[in-house]
């Protein structure tokens, strides 16, 4: 059945491309990625959360080879990621609805490509088919910045491809090393297998040296903030709602299960790093002249969180970790999506150039604050709770750690207070007074439905916590208790 | 009942927020004062349904969060303590939300205004009435969230803006603190339910918390950083610079949240956590130092500011001191009594100073106002009522409820207390120096306004009014009504487990045994700050220059209130612009880009033009390529073997 659903998104977007006129096309790839976010609803109404391990398992053989098979199934922590990225890709291709693009077919074809190499990244239980999704959906995004993108966009999507592709060839190497070693790719079988210390250092620092670039980890940030501002408004969301997923989603399902000791012996170096990327560039957000860039920023920053949490490796930091994922999925493609809107009206993304704003948009000013409020973990928003548990997870860890990381949070209310100040508030100038209009229907739709989720995950946090615990009991198992 | 009680407010926010441009703005009034009026009644019926056979009751509403042996519930907690809160919200709420309908009548956002005072209250009904520390902390944020909106109301202002990002962000600050200091509660006892911690608290008495590589005395550590978040909230030294900038928001606010409730969260947060505070004496001890620093500190500002809402704004602050100070000597049902009393006067004098600013077609400098008394009596009285009140007149209310501080502060027989004792008497005299000198300035002398504003003044409307004359009652008779149900053989049966009782170790009887001149004190400190503000201000002005001219740097350090602001603009605002400025220009553009992904670019493309070039097409050169490579290759093999 899950296999279905990739596949369907892919048949589908061969429909859209026959398509005429753009209109069509657009109601064609709406309807599809509707289509598809409510089949995918299937899996957790049906999913049994006691379950640890991998269900509604798929798998067919691959090159004719017994040990090589393409197979796909879903635990705990891929089911939120395989539902965010449903649920965004629809809200992407509404947010485009009024506007005019070149090229809208291969645009749209693009993101319904992205989608099912997405789901097909987050449900795959086989490390070559994971590699293969991991890698495809480089192209489409690639297309996505390069050719509607900004004015620098050529060296930003080089920068983003070179980037992340140069990581992934090591994880290939240590994709080939554990098929030689053990001759199978299929994870669940993996699971089962002890690694001498040596090796599991040189293959989690390959793993690494991937998902450190994808989350991405500081030093290794600096491809993000420059995609982001080149990159179409619903690019940006993408990619920051869900493809910095897949690195955070890759540490836990390689480095953390399948090499457990090498992962106790790094923890204080992605620790420090994590905390580095917190302080560091929330230091930084605050002195940015463009809103993406600051919202780029602050991703950086929120990941940071995500590999504190995760090295905790307790049951609180993994929770904190997939919720801080979803949450920051949720809220930082809310910010994108207001930045478009905003972009779409006066084309500009430099903050000098707004004051006042919240006169003219309201309800746009409404919805950025939530938004923000989201971002700086605001009791009450999906966001707090996330950061709760993944600092509470470290404290037991490292106070140290926990003191400085929990400085972020200080640090984000200032930058993204500020940028509300100087955005929406203030006197009216009259570069502002220019464009006359509030949200649209279809904006405030999309936004509604996001302040739904934040608020929902905010105060009802088990919803989707559930999901993933007895998955998340499994991992732990491997390692040194700290709190229950 | 109790649900309601709570979520009225919330509902009024909803109600206010969302259907304000269906309904008109009349009708918004109307629901939302009665929302408020009904949750009041509700809340004092709470108050009196428990009794000594049903001392508290906690309400689960829902599940949070649960993780691991982490378990969070919305749930509601009542008990003496956090009812009689509940009551003092809603009521202090009520009687702003019906001051608002009257000032505010000319804005047309009012409904967005009562929107947020709703939202303001639930989150501090929610603060309150919390029975772990997670909810508590949802509340604490929430309602500098909504102190955050309401002082920013005025969003065009430029001044307005910038005051609120700051009281954000110091509270954030502080909020840290205690953030870290759920986390430590949480590893140490391995729950934040408040009923378990106490439990608990025992058998950590003398056990050691390792934090930033030190091993502190564990409940010390928990109390000091939740201290830092309730210094915070409560604006003590150090943290207090939110709130002077904080009165840009419109009076009604200053009163409800800069006055009577969301800054006495600290004080009360401190009294919740009074079973953890008793085991640590350095903890309390520190309290006592920055509550007597914080009231020393923001009376001797008060009586040089001229904006008449910040001479009030640093007598919060000072009072607030006095609390803490309460806290330190362990007497926490006093400085319950002297936050239930100064809610009251407070939200009194601030709501009055509103009614003057008001009649004064909003100017707010006391230095052009004079000679008021005659135009608007009824505004004159209540304030003189609340001037009264706070310096601690007898037979008002803080009469009652500073004065037994102050004894309490006196019978302390450690070194520290004689200081304080000392200190908290001449704030004393700062108080009634700095309260008369506003009221003569506004009420007394000659006008100093220009006649157009002057011939416009005109007493307040009736609906203005009327809250302020509850005000004043309450503030003249809280006091002396209530002080059985705070200090004395009463207080333990009534007060139960909701808080740790002082009376248990202070008996009543020591009070009347303080020296005749020792009780007195205080009084004899009120009449002579009155007088001296009199004497200067009213009738020998020439002293007054004359003091002016001899302290002039003294006054201009108390007028710059200690330099706090430019301190911290020093020491943090300007640092952290160019440290992110560093970081990103320096670092991540000129070293992990020009290193990373441009310096590998480069790299290759210079190995490409050397590659190229080695490309000649003449044959003799790749011959002699050979052989050079054939003679390395050689030498080197013929070398290692």
């Amino acid at each position: 059945m899950l296999i279905l659903i990739p596949i369907l998104g892919i048949i589908f977007v061969l429909m859209s491309v026959e398509e005429e006129n753009s209109i069509a096309a657009k109601r064609s790839a709406l309807w599809t990625s509707i289509i598809n976010f409510l089949l995918s609803l299937y899996i957790p109404i049906n999913f049994d959360q006691t379950i640890p391990h991998f269900q509604f398992v798929n798998s067919f053989s691959w090159f004719n080879n017994e040990n090589l098979k393409f197979s796909l199934g879903v635990d705990g922590i891929s089911l939120p990621f395989i539902v965010l990225s449903t649920f965004l890709i629809p809200l992407c291709i509404f947010f485009m609805w009024d506007n005019k693009k070149d090229k809208i077919k291969l645009y749209l074809s693009s993101f319904l490509l992205i989608e099912s190499f997405l789901i097909g990244a987050f449900s795959a239980i086989d490390l070559f088919s994971f590699y293969i999704f991991f890698e495809s959906i480089l192209i489409p995004m690639y297309m996505i910045i390069g050719i509607w993108g900004g004015e620098r966009r050529i060296y930003s999507a080089y920068k983003f491809f070179l980037y992340t592709f140069l990581g992934s060839v090591l994880m290939l190497v240590a994709i080939i090393f554990l098929y030689q070693e053990f001759g199978t790719t299929e994870i669940p079988k993996i699971l089962n297998f002890n690694l001498p210390f040596y090796i599991q250092i040189w293959l989690w620092l390959a793993f690494f040296s991937s998902f450190a670039v994808k989350i991405p980890m500081w030093p290794f940030h600096t491809w993000l903030p420059d995609a982001h501002v080149e990159a179409p408004t619903e690019g940006s969301v993408i990619l920051a709602a869900v493809l910095l997923k897949l690195g955070g989603y890759g540490f836990i399902r390689f480095n953390l299960s399948i090499l457990p000791d090498a992962s106790i012996f790094f923890t204080p170096f992605i620790y420090f790093l994590s905390t580095v990327a917190v302080i560091y560039t929330s230091f930084i957000a605050l002195v940015q002249t463009d809103i993406k860039k600051l919202i780029a920023y602050s991703s950086v920053a929120h990941m940071g969180f995500v590999t504190i949490g995760i090295f905790s490796a307790n049951i609180q930091g993994i929770h904190g970790a997939i919720l801080q994922m979803v949450s920051h999925g949720l809220i930082s493609a809310a910010l994108f999506f207001s930045i478009g809107s905003i972009y779409n009206r006066y084309h500009t993304k430099n903050i000098a150039f707004f004051s006042g704003l919240k006169t003219i948009m309201p309800k746009l000013a409404f919805f950025f604050l939530i938004f923000s409020l989201g971002s700086i973990g605001f009791p009450g928003t999906s966001g707090f709770v996330a950061e709760f548990l993944t600092l509470l997870a470290v404290f037991s860890k490292s106070t140290i750690i926990a003191f400085f990381a929990a400085l972020g949070i200080i640090l984000a209310a200032a930058y993204m207070l500020n940028l509300y100040k100087k955005i929406f508030l203030g006197e009216i100038n009259n570069q502002v007074l220019k464009a006359n209009s509030d949200l649209k229907i279809n904006e405030i739709l999309i936004f509604s439905s996001l302040v739904f989720l934040i608020i929902l995950l905010g105060i009802k946090p088990n919803l989707l916590l559930n999901f993933s615990t007895s998955s998340i009991e499994r991992i732990i198992t491997l390692y040194p208790i700290s709190i229950f | 009942m109790h649900i309601l009680s709570v979520f009225l407010p919330l509902l009024s926010f909803l109600i206010a927020f969302f259907l304000s441009r269906k309904i008109s703005d009349e009708i918004v009034d109307y629901t939302t004062c009665t929302m408020m009026a009904f949750s009041t009644i509700l809340s004092l019926y709470c108050f009196f349904l428990i009794n000594e056979y049903n001392p508290e009751r906690i309400i689960k509403v829902s599940e949070w969060l649960n993780s691991g042996s982490l378990y969070i519930d919305w749930s509601l907690n009542f008990n003496r303590l956090t009812a009689l809160m509940v009551f003092l919200v809603n009521f202090v709420s009520t009687i702003v939300h019906v001051y608002s309908v009257g000032y505010m009548n000319n804005d047309d956002r009012r409904p967005i205004f009562m929107a947020y005072l709703g939202l303001f209250t639930f989150f501090m009904l929610m603060l309150v009435t919390s029975s772990n520390l997670i909810q508590l902390f949802l509340g604490w944020e929430g309602v500098g969230l909504t102190s955050y909106l309401l002082i920013g109301y005025y969003s065009y202002k430029e001044s307005a803006n910038k005051a609120a990002i700051k009281a954000f962000i110091v509270n954030r600050v502080g909020d840290f603190g205690f953030l870290i200091g759920i986390f430590a509660i949480f590893i140490v006892f391995g729950t934040i339910n408040l009923k378990e911690i106490f439990l608990l608290v025992d058998t950590q008495e003398n056990t050691y918390f390792n934090f930033l590589g030190y091993n502190f005395h564990t409940l010390t550590l928990i109390t000091m950083l939740l201290f830092i978040g309730a210094m915070g909230k409560s604006a003590q030294f150090g943290f207090h610079t939110w709130l002077p900038d904080a009165m840009e928001g419109p009076t009604p606010v200053s009163a409800l949240i800069h006055a009577a409730t969301m800054v006495t969260a600290g004080v009360f947060l401190m009294v919740l956590m009074s079973p953890l505070l008793e085991k640590t004496e350095f903890t309390r001890n520190f309290i006592i130092v920055i509550g007597s620093l914080s009231a020393l500190f923001a009376a001797t500002v008060a009586i040089t500011q001229d904006d008449i809402k910040k001479i009030i704004a640093y007598s919060t602050c000072s009072q607030l001191g006095y609390m803490f100070i309460a806290i330190g000597v362990s007497a926490y049902n006093i400085a319950i009594f002297h936050l239930f009393t100064h809610a009251f006067f407070k939200a009194l004098l601030f709501l009055g100073a509103g009614s003057v600013i008001h009649a004064m077609s909003d100017e707010q400098n006391i230095k052009k106002m004079g000679g008021l008394y005659k135009k608007i009596p009824v505004t004159y009285i209540l304030m003189l009522v609340g001037t009264l009140s706070l310096t601690g007149f007898p037979f008002f209310s803080a009469y009652y409820s500073k004065d037994l501080i102050m004894e309490l502060v006196f019978l302390d027989d450690s070194y520290l207390s004689n200081f304080v004792f000392i200190n908290s008497v001449i704030v004393v005299f700062l108080t009634s120096f700095y309260s008369f000198r506003l009221l003569f300035y506004v009420f007394h002398g000659n006008n100093r306004s220009d006649e157009k504003v002057f011939s416009h003044v005109h007493e307040s409307p009736n609906i203005m009014l009327l809250p302020l004359v509850v005000l004043s009652f309450f503030s003249v008779f809280s006091g002396l009504a209530f002080k059985k149900y705070f200090f004395g053989i009463d207080s333990i049966v009534f007060w139960g487990d909701s808080l740790i009782n002082i009376s248990l170790n202070v008996p009543e009887s020591m009070i009347y045994q303080i020296p005749f001149y020792i009780k007195k004190l205080p009084l004899f400190n009120i009449i002579l700050g009155m007088m001296f503000s009199a004497i200067l201000i009213l009738y020998l002005k020439k002293l007054k220059d004359f003091f002016k001219e001899k302290l002039k740097y003294i006054v201009l350090f108390l007028r710059k209130s200690w330099f706090f602001d430019e301190l911290y603009d020093f020491l943090f605002v300007k640092p952290s612009k160019y440290i992110g400025n560093g970081f990103w220009k320096a670092i991540d553009i000129e070293l992990i880009d020009n290193v990373g992904p441009n310096g590998m670019a480069r790299i290759v493309k210079k190995m490409g033009s050397i590659v190229s070039s080695l490309q000649t097409g003449f044959l003799y050169h790749y011959a002699f390529m050979v052989i050079i490579g054939l003679t390395i290759f050689i030498s080197i093999y013929f070398y290692l073997f």
